[in-house]
């Protein structure tokens, strides 16, 4: 029998601190990758799993250090003594592919150079014997004119393509195995789905081993042979992928693959454990009443109608008017107390529709009213009151030097929704209890909170205002899929609470599915297809949604056990 | 790229017209040319005549375009002081200044950028350590303060080196170089290096700046994931990448060298342009001034073209476009 | 998430305590600030009045050489004035000078750069452009300019009284710029985060937003490019009243101080122009330590200059 393409016993990676304390990433975890076969390593953020990559590349930063362990690369032990990974010949042995192939290449060197200095290194190679397998690499990673595109610098090829580049790089030297870091994260679902199957080919084909870290279950159940799940650093669960992923065995593996939202079947809420404390629930009571009052309330529908969106690239005085059209001619309408989706894939729209609803941008032609009244870039008085934006990106969503109480507050005081100070205080505290936080937790500065908290205060400052409309643009793609699940089933309940209404704006289908009532499809600025969720799902009429469904990766292709809730 | 190209030299242009503006009104409004031209006992209509004769009392927009043409021909007017043309007076002075510049900024280049490049390799090193406190000092030591702390060493206390002017020179058609006697080199010892100090150590912790940067991109991780050697990838890639700001610093020290040779030239009396254009600032010899500054800006706009240009050459991001 | 970003204690290394050569140059920053801000209590001699010096002194050297009169210790000038007060004295000016120089163009700076950086457009384009044409030129060449100027309309401009204030005028209109153009860029990095964006759809006004919000988040790469720029400020002024267009003898700052020295070097009187040359050396150098530190702790990425 061939030797492991990796094998891990008891590796522990430290990270000795200034000031004497040691962080340990890594503690305990064992591991093998065997020839041909994909080893998914998947964990939340700070699980350490990308430092297990590292580790096995020599790429530990500074202070970082395998404290023990044992490491084999193709049977070849790997001496851990000085605390890095000696004897592995980077490049040669382990070949790595990295997450954003828009940085992992530089920019000043060919294609052909890039490729050909690996071999020339590791492989003695001569210039013209490199172009030549450089050439067999590039027709093996599947890019079209090979010959041409040798000569192509990384800005001249598409994101799809820099990938492939790099897992020709990857690939140079035959290595026994492949360290793949999120390798398609930053990528849309179509490529993501060419690059996956490269992938797997590559373990068939060649029999290499490849470690695929990532956080995607979908990608998981997609390619991978053996899935390891971490937590905090060790290892909760290992096994083959259709084991662990159908009937998980630890609570940890249990509720993370629980949280993934289904395509396959709609859930009225997303399973995770239930942790409201009562005075949650009050608190909402509470909110309820307050947003329930006013005269605006009724605020009506959401009416897009033929909306047409340019951005103007004025040249200098020899290039001419260039003028982008990013979103030509959306017409939808979003009902009171709907949940309205839209999909589809970076670059077709959506972000724009989303931020011209929200005044963030200026239409060039089409209307957006709600409730009748008009909204537009100006500041319209109850229109604009009545529509608010959760955010994609929770980090940069709230301002670092205001406590988090006087975000809430602001918007509070400066609509006159409260009759003095105090009165907005205890709004903001209360909003604060009804999005699941403490109401002390307004005295302190976002700083203070993870991604997940900083979403549900994102959440309580878009209440704040007192909206009948929420719009949504992405607001749990960059969170984990555990928290993920809360702040989504947050959302629902707002909807179910409040009335909102809300317009949802993702590329993941599976999420749109839990959400949603009716759900938009979006392509290259137009809206391709239409129609209830259930229905869009179970027969989508028009091709590229037929495609962007067949394309998801999905847990759903293992039987998986209905998880309780 | 064309566009690119074009949208520069608006800019150049526009850079050009606010320089000329400004040494107009400097020609026109400061300083009485008239006063400043006739006789101490001239009568009111003498004067009037002279201002017509000198076609100051048509309006100013006019004027300017007359300013603008003259400017064009080459024709900046006379000196004040000694009622010389004033193109004659900086073009006798240009050589001298040229070479300063010249030399210096080759010094700085080849010392900083090697010592730049250490510091970033080693920067835990405790010669990395020493440099760095010392470039600390170099950037706090004003040009004057190193030329004359040079002079007091070199000059006055071991008496190695002339402390001014440009000892002997030759003339090869109308330029005046130094570079060919012994006498020449040795005078320009001390100013090159007054000079060269200050940009040295900016262009040091450029460079240092840069490549600690690249160095920890991911295309340098990416390279050292695929087991290039070391050196490979310090010296053939990443000292490419971080070089190419380095390429835009360096078209903009000559510029301010131009400027600090200002200092430098006073402190050695050196004869260049510098020399001549503080003692028109003292004496408030506007012509003198003005063309100065016009010829500056002129170098400014020209070596900016020049740094564009050779971006283009070098950076294959703006060579091509996506194919 | 990514290879390129592997787990880095950056929020504990945060806590590190100042490097010891930091902590002296902010002593020394503090002490001369003191000094300066004392010198007519603690200078022996006022060397602004005409009648607390004579002439038969002139040229003493310091107390320590032989020739030296102990109620001079750094000896005198030109004029028999005390060189240990004029230092003092000196100080403040430069100081005065930076340190208004700083204040006037961060005012202008962080303002004109808030508006560009914010409404875009052509209030960005005007702006800027001005700043562009500025900066094409170096420093020192547009204030000379600017003090040339002044002197030829303006017969006043070299007094004691004006100098200062064209002088701060001078350092400014080139130094702004540098502020503008980097809260121009902050400004356009915050305000399309989501908390800016956040705040315009909630309805805020321009002015609160840009105020409130935006201005507290670009401040720091401003403190740290003010700190190093008082440096640079000080270097200018001295610059300038070496060249003889600065600060007039009668009222001396470092740089006026230099330059009366610089005439004495070659006849081995080097006192004059050594020791204000080596107070604003160290001047300078302990503001850079401080501001080298604070740029690399704050704002790695600012780099250069």
């Amino acid at each position: 029998m061939k030797p492991a393409a990796l094998s891990i016993t008891d590796l522990t990676v430290d990270y000795p601190l200034a000031d004497g304390s040691v962080v340990t990433a890594v503690r305990d975890v064992n591991l093998t990758v065997a020839p041909g076969e994909i080893h998914a390593l998947v964990g939340e953020s700070g699980a350490g799993k990308t430092t297990i990559g590292n580790a096995l590349m020599g790429l530990l930063q500074a202070p970082g250090r395998v404290a023990k362990g044992r490491i084999e690369i193709g049977g070849k032990p790997v001496d851990i003594r000085t605390g890095r990974t000696e004897g592995i010949v980077q490049g040669k042995d382990v070949g790595a592919i990295f997450q954003d192939p828009m940085t992992s290449l530089n920019p000043l060197f060919t294609v052909e150079s890039q490729l050909g200095e690996t071999m020339r290194h590791h492989l003695g190679l001569s210039r013209a014997e490199a172009r030549q397998r450089s050439l067999e690499l590039l027709r093996a990673v599947g890019i079209p004119e090979p010959e041409r595109r040798l000569k192509s610098y990384p800005h001249q090829l598409s994101g799809g393509q820099r990938q492939r580049v790099v897992i020709a790089a990857a690939l140079c030297c035959d290595p026994k195995l492949i360290i793949a870091d999120e390798p398609t994260t930053a990528l849309d679902v179509s490529v993501q789905a060419q690059i996956l199957k490269l992938i797997r080919g590559l373990a068939d084909e060649r029999g290499v081993g490849i470690l695929l870290v990532t956080h995607n279950m979908g990608v998981v159940a997609e390619v991978a042979d053996r899935v390891t799940i971490m937590l905090k650093g060790q290892v909760v669960e290992s096994g083959p992928v259709a084991q662990v992923l159908g009937a998980p065995q630890h609570p940890y593996a249990k509720a993370l693959i629980g949280a993934v939202p289904r395509v396959d079947v709609k859930l009225p809420r997303l399973p995770v454990p239930a942790q409201e404390s009562p005075g949650t629930a009050a608190a909402r009571e509470q909110v309820r009443a307050r947003m329930g009052g006013g005269d605006e309330a009724k605020a009506g529908e959401l009416s897009v109608d033929n909306l047409v969106v340019e951005y103007g690239a004025r040249g200098g005085f020899l290039g001419g008017s260039r003028v982008f059209r990013a979103v030509k001619g959306v017409s939808f309408t979003v009902e009171p107390g709907e949940i309205f989706g839209l999909v589809g894939e970076s670059g077709c729209g959506k972000t724009t529709v989303a931020n011209t609803i929200a005044g963030l941008a200026k239409p060039t032609s089409g209307s957006v009213t709600l409730g009748g009244l008009p909204i537009g870039a100006k500041r319209g008085g109850v229109a604009r009151k009545a529509l608010q934006m959760v955010f994609q990106d929770p980090y940069s969503a709230l301002n670092p030097r205001l406590r988090v109480a006087t975000a809430i507050a602001e918007p509070i005081a400066f609509y006159h929704l409260a009759a003095n100070k105090a009165d907005a205080a205890e709004d903001a505290a209360l909003l604060l209890e009804s999005v699941g936080l403490d109401r002390q937790a307004g005295a302190r500065f976002p700083h203070a909170f993870s991604g997940g908290q900083r979403q549900r205060i994102a959440i309580a400052r878009a209440l704040a205002p007192r909206p009948r409309f929420l719009v949504c643009d992405e607001p749990t793609s960059s969170l984990d899929v555990s928290v993920q699940a809360q702040i989504l089933n947050l959302l629902k309940d707002l909807r179910d609470l409040a009335g909102l209404s809300i317009l949802f704006i993702s590329h993941d289908l599976a999420v749109v599915r839990q959400m949603c009532d009716r759900i938009a499809v979006m392509k290259s600025g137009e809206i391709v297809e239409q129609a209830p969720t259930e229905e869009l799902f179970a027969a989508p009429s028009h091709p590229y949604t037929r495609e962007l469904l067949s394309l998801v990766p999905s847990l759903d292709k293992i039987a998986r056990e209905p998880v309780a809730v | 790229m064309i566009a690119s190209i074009g949208s520069r030299l608006g800019q150049a242009v526009l850079v050009m017209l606010a320089v000329t503006a400004i040494a107009f009104v400097m020609f026109r409004y400061v300083g009485d040319p008239v006063a400043m031209m006739s006789r101490e006992d001239a009568s009111p209509a003498e004067k009037a005549e002279l201002r017509a004769s000198l076609g100051l009392d048509r309006p100013a927009i006019v004027q300017y375009g007359d300013f603008l043409g003259r400017t064009v021909k080459g024709d900046l007017g006379i000196s004040f002081r000694n009622q010389r043309p004033v193109v004659d007076l900086l073009a006798e002075r240009l050589p001298a200044t040229l070479e300063l510049v010249i030399v210096a900024t080759l010094l700085s280049l080849s010392v900083g950028i090697p010592i730049g490049v250490y510091c970033a390799l080693k920067p835990d090193g405790a010669l990395t350590r020493a440099i760095q406190t010392l470039s600390l000092v170099g950037i706090s030591m004003p040009t004057f303060v190193t030329g004359i702390g040079l002079i007091l060493i070199f000059a006055v206390t071991l008496r190695w080196l002339p402390s001014f002017g440009r000892g002997d020179v030759v003339q090869i058609g109308g330029w005046s170089t130094g570079f060919l006697t012994r006498s020449g080199w040795a005078s320009l010892i001390l100013p090159s290096i007054t000079l060269a100090l200050y940009q040295l150590t900016l262009i040091m912790r450029l460079v240092r700046a840069e490549m600690i940067d690249v160095l920890s991109s991911d295309y340098i991780r990416f390279a050292k994931a695929r087991g290039l050697p070391s050196r490979y990838i310090n010296f053939r890639l990443a000292l490419r990448n971080a070089l190419m700001p380095v390429v835009t610093v360096t078209g903009l020290q000559i510029g301010s060298l131009i400027a600090f040779a200002i200092v430098t030239e006073t402190v050695f009396q050196w004869p260049g342009m510098g020399l001549l254009f503080i003692q028109a600032v003292s004496f408030a010899d506007v012509p003198v001034m003005a063309a100065y500054l016009l010829f500056v800006g002129f170098l400014f706009v020209v070596i900016n073209m020049a740094v564009d240009l050779t971006y283009t050459l070098i950076d294959p991001r703006l060579r091509t476009r996506r194919a | 998430m990514s290879l390129a970003a592997p787990p880095r204690p950056a929020a504990r290394r945060r806590r590190l305590p100042m490097p010891v050569s930091v902590l002296i140059g902010l002593a020394i920053v503090v002490l001369m600030l003191a000094v300066a801000l004392l010198a007519p209590w603690i200078a022996p001699t006022d060397p602004t009045n005409v009648a607390s010096f004579d002439l038969m002194n002139a040229e003493l050297p310091p107390a320590f050489m032989p020739e030296g009169d102990p109620a001079h210790w750094l000896g005198t000038d030109n004029q028999g004035r005390d060189l240990f007060s004029a230092i003092l004295y000196g100080m403040r000016v430069s100081i005065a000078i930076g340190g208004g120089a700083v204040i006037v163009a961060a005012s202008i700076g962080v303002v004109l750069g808030l508006l560009a950086g914010y409404f875009g457009g052509w209030v960005d384009i005007v702006i800027m452009r001005v700043g562009d044409v500025i900066l094409s030129l170096p420093t020192i060449l547009l204030a000379l300019l600017v003090s040339g100027i002044a002197r030829a309309v303006f017969p006043e401009a070299g007094t004691a009284q004006w100098a200062p204030v064209i002088l701060i005028g001078a350092i400014a209109i080139h130094e702004w710029v540098q502020y503008a153009r980097t809260v121009r860029a902050a400004t356009m990095v915050e305000a399309s985060k989501d908390y800016v964006r956040a705040a315009r759809v909630i309805g805020l006004p321009p002015l609160h937003i840009m105020v409130r919000h935006i201005l507290p988040n670009v401040m720091s790469p401003v403190m740290v490019i003010a700190t190093i720029n008082l440096a640079a400020a000080v270097l200018t002024e001295a610059t300038l009243s070496f060249l003889g267009v600065g600060m007039p003898p009668t009222y001396p700052s470092l740089g006026t101080l230099i330059r009366i020295g610089n005439e004495f070097v070659f006849s081995g009187i080097w006192w004059i122009a050594v020791f204000p040359a080596v107070t604003l050396v160290i001047l300078v150098l302990a503001v850079n330590v401080v501001g080298d530190w604070l740029r690399d702790r704050f704002n790695p990425k600012l780099k250069g200059r």
